[in-house]
């Protein structure tokens, strides 16, 4: 860690191609990103998850070079590219907006990369073929900007940004000028051209479904911090706060005392359930300490029969039930008056006599569904 | 049937908002324009019209008398040609010094923070709330021999006798470059202003320095400005009266002043009219181009919204 001060001494550590250390940006009197660390490593693909306003997109113009940094150290590759200009940088970036050139056709603009840095005209030529073939555009170049669907203007901006065989790609909110219905199509077909080429790339995005397709690793970001970095997977099932628990996916919040303390299991009483919450991993908290435990809707088991564990229940009735298509989603009001949310697959809903509306129920989950969340 | 003929008969809405400008256009373009044309082709008269009548109407025969006298003169006496050709010199060369003054202007305008581009761009705007007459005899008052430039050098010491700049066509351009300036600036500046900066993100982040995002982005992009600025600097310029006669010399040939000349000194408004027409049609070349343009970035910017 210390020896990042150093980049001549440092080797291009393949976990730590791209190494954000201690960046914090300022604009006047408004802190945009306090003291950001980041490891990403070589050809991944990873993800800034977060609201509008939480410093994600600060924190790509800072890794682009569009902004400067106020303090702190961005290496890529082994190379402190802090102060380097963007034009000298070996980063590329694909727009929010494309940002392409209106004035020059597809080829042209795919081109422009490669003439900046003094490429010979035929290779530039392959090149940008290459880079059209690989986005299915070649067909298009001729066109102008103007003259293509949002979704081939995209392809047009990721073969831009793809020709220079930058060591670091940048995507701003990559999706979000295309409708609903092709996004997460071509969600798939980007991670394949990324894969394919074999590039390390750092998106930014608001949508969490957009993160947990398409990023290897993601980092939860909130008023300029990072809360969480790991795999979907990981921080999907073991979010680290309320808030990322809420802002990944949606959840089920108990709020109770830690009763019963041990190593790898502890015990949490509270007023909302029958039964004490039991959950499978140790916590740092002490005793009769106040925590909340998560629980995902698709964890929860909804039966009309009373389970026989001693814990993770509780009793209540169905107030409402959401029809989604591949699941229901039920609506269970606990004696105590809290609403439990549960997700249950249609086929197992078909195969089974599911519960209706306003008929009593019994929710239930097993110890290793439930994480305690420190914050 | 009866239905369908009679909504033939009501014009629809389109038409009748063009309706209007053309109407405005015909009672007083075309027709004035119809009129000189007129003048142009008849000849020199003593009485009240100073022309002879085009179309006349005696002894059961209706003659028709077209006097080319006019333009004949325009095509034979060098003076006309050279007084078309300096007036085009003069225009164009206002124009290229318009266009180097007025880019950085707009420029460095268009790119400042809101606040100070409204205080500049009214600063731009703020001459023409005096006439233009007085603004041009301002600039005798600096330029003359006794003038203050003359003055405040010879103060210095930079200079030992007067330079004379007043009645030569060097006074003409700077009376020109300056009255017209404004017209260059105000379409570049609106063309400047609504650029998409983060193609110039998108152009350093593909390798280009500064300068050369300058050079491959911003000049192309606000080449429609450019244009529009500089037509509107060159067609007025090149029938410019009041400057070349305030300012220039006798030997400063402009068509605006031989124009006033035929008209109010000599009484030969066929001549007058005959100048008048040939620059006419010196004009809507440029204007033809002009338009052309202008029609090709609408297209281009509907285009750009589908």
């Amino acid at each position: 860690m210390n020896d990042s001060r150093h980049p001549a001494q440092q080797a291009a550590d393949p976990a730590e191609f791209v190494r954000v250390s201690d960046v914090v940006k300022i604009f006047g009197d408004t802190v945009a990103v306090r003291s950001v660390n980041l490891s990403v490593r070589r050809n991944e693909i990873f993800a800034l998850l977060g609201s509008s306003g939480c410093g994600k997109s600060t924190l790509l113009r800072m890794l682009a070079g569009f902004e400067e940094v106020t303090s702190g150290q961005i290496l890529l590759d082994g190379e402190d590219i802090t102060n380097v200009p963007p034009y000298r940088r070996p980063v590329n970036m694909m727009f929010q907006s494309y940002a392409l050139f209106p004035h020059m056709s597809v080829e042209a603009n795919v081109a422009f990369g490669l003439k900046q840095e003094g490429v010979p005209a035929a290779e530039i030529h392959d090149r940008v073929f290459e880079a059209l073939d690989l986005v299915q555009m070649a067909g298009y170049s001729r066109r102008k900007p103007q003259q293509l669907s949002g979704g081939q203007q995209q392809r047009v901006a990721l073969a831009r940004s793809l020709v220079k065989r930058p060591k670091l790609l940048l995507l701003d909110e990559p999706m979000s000028a295309l409708d609903k219905q092709i996004r997460q199509k071509t969600q798939i077909e980007l991670v394949r051209i990324l894969e394919q080429v074999g590039v390390t790339c750092i998106l930014v995005t608001h949508d969490q479904e957009e993160a947990m397709t398409m990023a290897h690793r993601l980092a939860v970001m909130t008023d300029g911090q990072i809360v969480q970095c790991g795999t979907p997977q990981d921080v999907y099932a073991f979010p680290n706060s309320r808030f990322v628990a809420g802002f990944i996916g949606s959840t089920n919040l108990f709020t109770g005392t830690i009763v019963v303390d041990e190593p790898d299991r502890v015990a949490i009483e509270s007023d909302d359930l029958h039964r004490p919450l039991l959950v499978n991993h140790g916590v740092s908290e002490p005793l009769g300490m106040q925590v909340h435990v998560s629980i995902r809707p698709e964890r929860v088991v909804v039966t009309r029969t009373p389970p026989t564990a001693a814990h993770n229940w509780g009793h209540g009735i169905v107030s409402h039930m959401a029809w989604m298509g591949s699941y229901a989603l039920y609506q269970i009001r606990l004696d105590a008056g809290k609403v439990v949310e549960a997700s249950i697959p249609s086929l197992q809903l078909a195969q089974t006599d599911a519960p209706g509306i306003d008929e009593e129920v019994f929710v239930s989950w097993d110890a290793d569904s439930a994480t305690v969340l420190a914050s | 049937m009866t239905r369908w003929s009679w909504r033939r008969l009501v014009p629809s809405q389109r038409t009748l908002a063009i309706v209007p400008p053309f109407v405005w256009l015909a009672l007083f373009l075309l027709v004035p324009f119809l009129l000189v044309l007129k003048i142009s082709f008849a000849d020199l008269n003593f009485g009240i019209p100073p022309y002879t009548p085009l179309a006349t109407f005696e002894n059961e025969t209706l003659g028709l008398s077209i006097h080319l006298t006019g333009y004949i003169r325009l095509f034979t006496d060098s003076l006309y040609l050279a007084t078309y050709l300096n007036s085009v010199k003069m225009a164009l060369i206002t124009t290229v010094f318009c266009v180097l003054i007025g880019y950085p202007m707009a420029y460095y305008i268009a790119r400042s923070s809101p606040r100070v581009r409204n205080l500049l761009m009214l600063a731009v705007i703020l001459p023409f709330w005096t006439s233009l007459l007085l603004r041009v005899y301002a600039w005798v008052g600096l330029l003359r021999n006794d003038g203050l430039l003359n003055k405040f050098l010879l103060s210095l010491g930079v200079i030992s006798s007067p330079l004379e700049i007043y009645r030569t066509d060097l006074a003409v351009y700077i009376g020109m470059v300056y009255a017209y300036l404004p017209f260059f600036i105000l379409p570049l500046y609106a063309n400047l202003v609504k650029m998409d900066l983060r193609l110039l993100e998108a152009a350093y982040d593909l390798g280009a320095r500064p300068w050369q995002a300058f050079w491959r982005i911003t000049i192309p992009l606000s080449r429609p400005g450019i244009i529009a600025g500089a037509m509107l600097v060159f067609i007025p310029a090149v029938g410019e009266y009041v400057i070349p006669e305030l300012l220039g010399g006798a030997d400063t040939l402009m068509m605006g002043r031989v124009m006033w000349n035929e008209f109010f000194n000599n009484a030969d408004w066929p001549m007058a009219a005959a100048v008048t027409c040939v620059m006419v049609m010196l004009l809507l070349v440029p204007l033809a181009l002009f338009q052309y343009n202008q029609v090709k970035t609408i297209e281009h910017g509907a285009k750009g919204r589908t």
